[in-house]
């Protein structure tokens, strides 16, 4: 096991990005423009990052699997941003969020990263308002905040349920501009399919062209993953329905180490599984807990309508047991205790898979016009997937698959164990820990791009000048191109009788009751034995349709679940090795009598980074130690 | 319920393309209407069929990626709904269905269902942004924007760019598309400064992609998933007349 060296700088906590920036190597201008940087992935972190870049001078190249590179589903994003202006006066600060996402994330995460995401949070405000993002704003003119699950400050900027989309399309905005000053090139309708290392070091990608089918060769200086996160492996989720995990993948078998995979959020607040057809959970923002108040009937299976079940019939179950924060407690706790209600019988709706989320009192005390001018488009969207009107009923949620806490691991320059190798946003794992906080999604996203990556990035680039451009005429390329069209061609070649999204929902079914809200080591072992089972049935008897030098959905989507079962190995491995319960990692093994999670400081205080050994059931595991210098790691309480 | 496609099949961009009908049983009403394409693709695929190409993401409204002409109708029967969030409980029972993808010379279909919309980006590349540099902003409270204009601008920005605009009007114009960003940064006191070379530039591109002129029939409001107002094309022409 190799000492896995995360590069934080020393010092106090607050100087240490300070610090580092004063002296960070450079890269003088006139040296950036023989540079090459790619970027995979156009969200808020790979857009912010493109456009940032290539106002620095670098020349960059953008992929994106969709049509245009403002599709990216961080569009989707609801609820908000968060920043540390205080504008609020109450009493916030950069310590206040840094100690609120630290302990949210169950001490879990780096403290050093953390304390950057929040230290440049403000920033991102900035940027985002001088791009044109319209922000909800007072009468006043000044800009509005409010409060988001997990903490008791209002912080959160926000946009109605948008503010995803308008940050996201600023930063494609912003990188739009740089494609007309002809400093970034976009290449859309790209599959990445493997990372070519050279010598050590990132060099290029391969892609797969979706229109014609052509294996492309593209080659840079650096290689920037901002993929998003894996939580549609689950197969419902609240993801777009192509978010994958290939691009983890790939480059975990090129030798970066994934860090944490185990660690998805399942947040709490999503519109049910309605039927078998179901491609996909919407989620409906956590601020709507701000306002509505969760609830289920206190008889078990009581199918009477909402309307009829009085006041006092109602457990209203989080202001029950989580007094301190009530409805406002952080997704992991909302999701277990939702859960925890529908296995007890108390679920509502035909599957009594539900739980309410009611309005009624929001409305009574603050009027309508209020809380529709708070979550207008949410209600709208609510009413459109399910047909009921939440002005009027209760809105019915359940916990879905939806953020992937872990990812690549980075050290404190984002840069993978792969020299070159950088990840950003969703696609690493450093600053959530094993719970996600919300509106620190974007906001992580945002500074990783805009703030973060473009100072790093000169580190290793200011090493890099004398190197010219990379050859795309090399072995590894060669070697890297014929591994991916081997593969292709071994899916086009089994000619079986499944499709591969049947075996999608398979899966997504074993990982979603074995490793999902709660794991035990029986269930866990069941599902590493059939996931491996269901992958050797796909390899055996998947039919997929069309050829390979043609636009051909379903070869994207076989190659996407070829690539999930070796996630949902890694996955599974890693929960059975945390024999601890930790914010979305819960163990049923490790609680307390109260069925809290049980955190295992002493054994398990580390961050779990697995290398490729050639098997993805063999994986090597790596402990970069969590050392607490500046918190002392206290039992996560909420009550 | 039983329904009838009659579904536009076309190989690829050369392909001069077909309509072609299938019988669907079994169809749910809870499904979405691409949970049915979903559905009937599974099916053709078990039939050794080749599936019908469709672009989708995000299956919730709001990535812009889908988009259909359904029953001679851009995302279908429903108001404010994209093609992904239709649900089939509009249909009956014994429906036939007719299935094309978008029209427009500028968004030429690449197979079956799916379009480029590239020209969409390009319009956005000549001037849909504000020029802040990473670290040029200033403390954002230190622009106050009045909470009306916040709210206009926030009403435009909410554009999705699939294009429903573009395949419902009868001359393929881009007037809403490009009137939904240029209100939404003119109403910014950020995005003032560039108003005049934005609103210039995007038009000029617009006429060069080969869209179409706006004749003020409306159809691209009564169509549009977002329903993005008519109004941005009253204030895009505004900007248009003060840009000279």
């Amino acid at each position: 096991m190799t000492k896995l060296d995360a590069k934080i700088p020393e010092g106090p906590l607050a100087e240490k990005w300070t610090k580092y920036k004063a002296s960070v190597k450079l890269v003088n201008p006139a040296n950036k423009k023989n540079l090459d940087i790619i970027v995979v992935g156009a969200g808020s972190a790979g857009a912010s990052a493109a456009a940032s870049l290539a106002e620095l001078g670098y020349n960059v190249k953008v992929y994106v699997f969709q049509d245009s590179s403002r599709r990216a589903h961080s569009i989707a994003s609801q609820g908000g941003i968060n920043a540390t202006k205080n504008y609020k006066n109450d009493a916030d600060s950069d310590y206040r969020l840094f100690y609120d996402m630290i302990k949210g994330g169950d001490f879990r995460a780096r403290e050093a990263n953390v304390y950057r995401a929040a230290e440049i949070s403000n920033n991102i405000i900035d940027q985002y308002v001088a791009q044109g993002v319209p922000f909800a704003r007072e009468y006043s003119g000044y800009l509005a905040n409010r409060s988001f699950g997990g903490v008791q400050v209002s912080r959160t900027f926000y946009a109605q349920g948008q503010t995803g989309q308008q940050c996201t399309l600023a930063a494609y905005q912003a990188l739009s501009r740089q494609i007309k000053a002809g400093k970034a090139k976009i290449f859309t309708r790209r599959d990445m399919l493997d990372l070519v290392v050279i010598d050590g070091k990132a060099r290029g990608i391969i892609t797969r062209n979706l229109i014609t089918g052509e294996i492309e060769r593209h080659s840079a200086h650096a290689v920037v993953f901002a993929t998003g996160g894996f939580g549609t492996v689950y197969y419902l989720s609240t993801l777009a329905i192509n978010s994958n995990g290939s691009a983890a993948l790939a480059a975990y078998k090129k030798g970066a180490f994934l860090a944490n995979p185990s660690l998805a959020q399942i947040h709490p607040t999503c519109i049910p599984v309605l039927n078998d057809y179901q491609s996909k959970l919407t989620l409906m923002s956590e601020s709507l807990r701000n306002d509505g108040r969760v609830w289920v009937p206190k008889e078990k299976g009581d199918k009477r309508p909402a309307s009829e079940i009085k006041e006092e019939e109602r457990d209203y179950y989080l202001e029950r047991k989580y007094p301190a924060f009530g409805n406002l407690v952080p997704r992991d706790v909302a999701s277990r205790a939702a859960k925890e209600r529908c296995d007890e019988g108390y679920g509502v709706g035909d599957t009594g898979l539900a739980v309410y989320l009611d309005f009624k009192d929001a409305i009574n005390e603050q009027g309508l016009d209020t809380i529709k001018g708070k979550y207008g488009t949410l209600f709208d969207l609510y009413k459109k997937v399910t047909g009921i009107n939440p002005y009027e009923e209760p809105m019915r949620i359940y916990p879905a698959s939806h953020y992937t806490m872990g990812g690549l691991w980075v050290d404190y320059n984002l840069m993978t164990t792969v020299p070159g190798l950088y990840a950003i946003g969703e696609a690493n794992f450093s600053d959530h820990g094993a719970n996600r906080l919300g509106a620190s999604s974007l906001m992580q996203c945002s500074g990783d791009g805009y703030f973060i990556l473009p100072v790093t990035i000169g580190n290793y680039l200011a090493d890099q000048i004398k190197t010219p451009r990379i050859s795309t005429d090399t072995s590894e390329f060669d070697e890297a191109e014929k591994a991916v069209k081997d593969k292709l061609n071994k899916l086009l070649s089994v000619k079986g009788t499944q499709t591969p999204t049947s075996f999608h929902k398979r899966l997504g079914h074993i990982l979603w009751t074995y490793s999902g809200m709660k794991r035990n080591e029986e269930g866990l072992k069941k599902a590493l034995k059939q996931v491996k089972e269901l992958k050797e049935e796909f390899w055996k008897d998947v039919k997929v349709s069309g050829g390979l030098n043609e636009l051909n959905q379903e070869l994207e989507k076989a190659g996407r679940v070829a690539d999930f079962f070796e996630i949902a190995n890694l996955i599974i491995i890693d929960a059975l090795n945390r024999k601890e319960s930790c914010g979305a990692h819960f163990r049923e093994e490790y609680q307390t009598e109260e069925g809290e999670a049980e955190r295992d400081d002493e054994n398990y205080s580390y961050v779990a980074a697995w290398e490729y050994t050639g098997e993805t059931l063999n994986p090597e595991l790596h402990k970069e130690e969590l050392v607490f210098k500046f918190v002392k790691p206290i039992k996560r309480s909420y009550k | 319920m039983n329904i009838t496609l009659k579904i536009w099949r076309q190989k690829n961009k050369q392909d001069k393309g077909k309509f072609v009908t299938y019988k669907l049983d079994g169809v749910s009403t809870e499904m979405t209407f691409l949970e049915m394409l979903d559905y009937l693709n599974e099916k053709l695929i078990k039939e050794g069929i080749d599936p019908v190409a469709f672009d989708s993401d995000c299956r919730e409204g709001i990535c812009g990626m889908c988009g259909l002409y359904i029953n001679g109708r851009p995302n279908g029967p429903q108001k404010g709904v994209t093609t992904c969030q239709l649900s089939m409980s509009v249909f009956k029972d014994g429906d036939k269905i007719t299935v094309e993808p978008w029209r427009s010379k500028a968004f030429p279909v690449i197979k079956d269902l799916v379009v480029d919309r590239n020209a969409f980006d390009k319009l956005i590349q000549v001037g849909g942004y504000i020029s802040a540099n990473t670290g040029a902003a200033p403390e954002a409270n230190s622009i106050p924007v009045k909470k009306e204009n916040a709210e206009r601008a926030f009403d435009s920005g909410t554009c999705i760019g699939c294009g429903t605009c573009v395949a419902a009007c009868k001359n393929a114009s881009a007037m809403l598309f490009v009137s939904a960003k240029v209100s939404q940064l003119a109403l910014l006191p950020q995005g003032q400064i560039e108003a005049k070379k934005r609103v210039l530039d995007m038009i000029n591109e617009m006429d060069k992609l080969g869209f179409g002129n706006c004749s003020n029939t409306g159809a691209c409001e009564a169509e549009c998933p977002k329903e993005i107002k008519l109004t941005n094309i009253a204030k895009l022409n505004r900007e248009y007349l003060k840009a000279f």
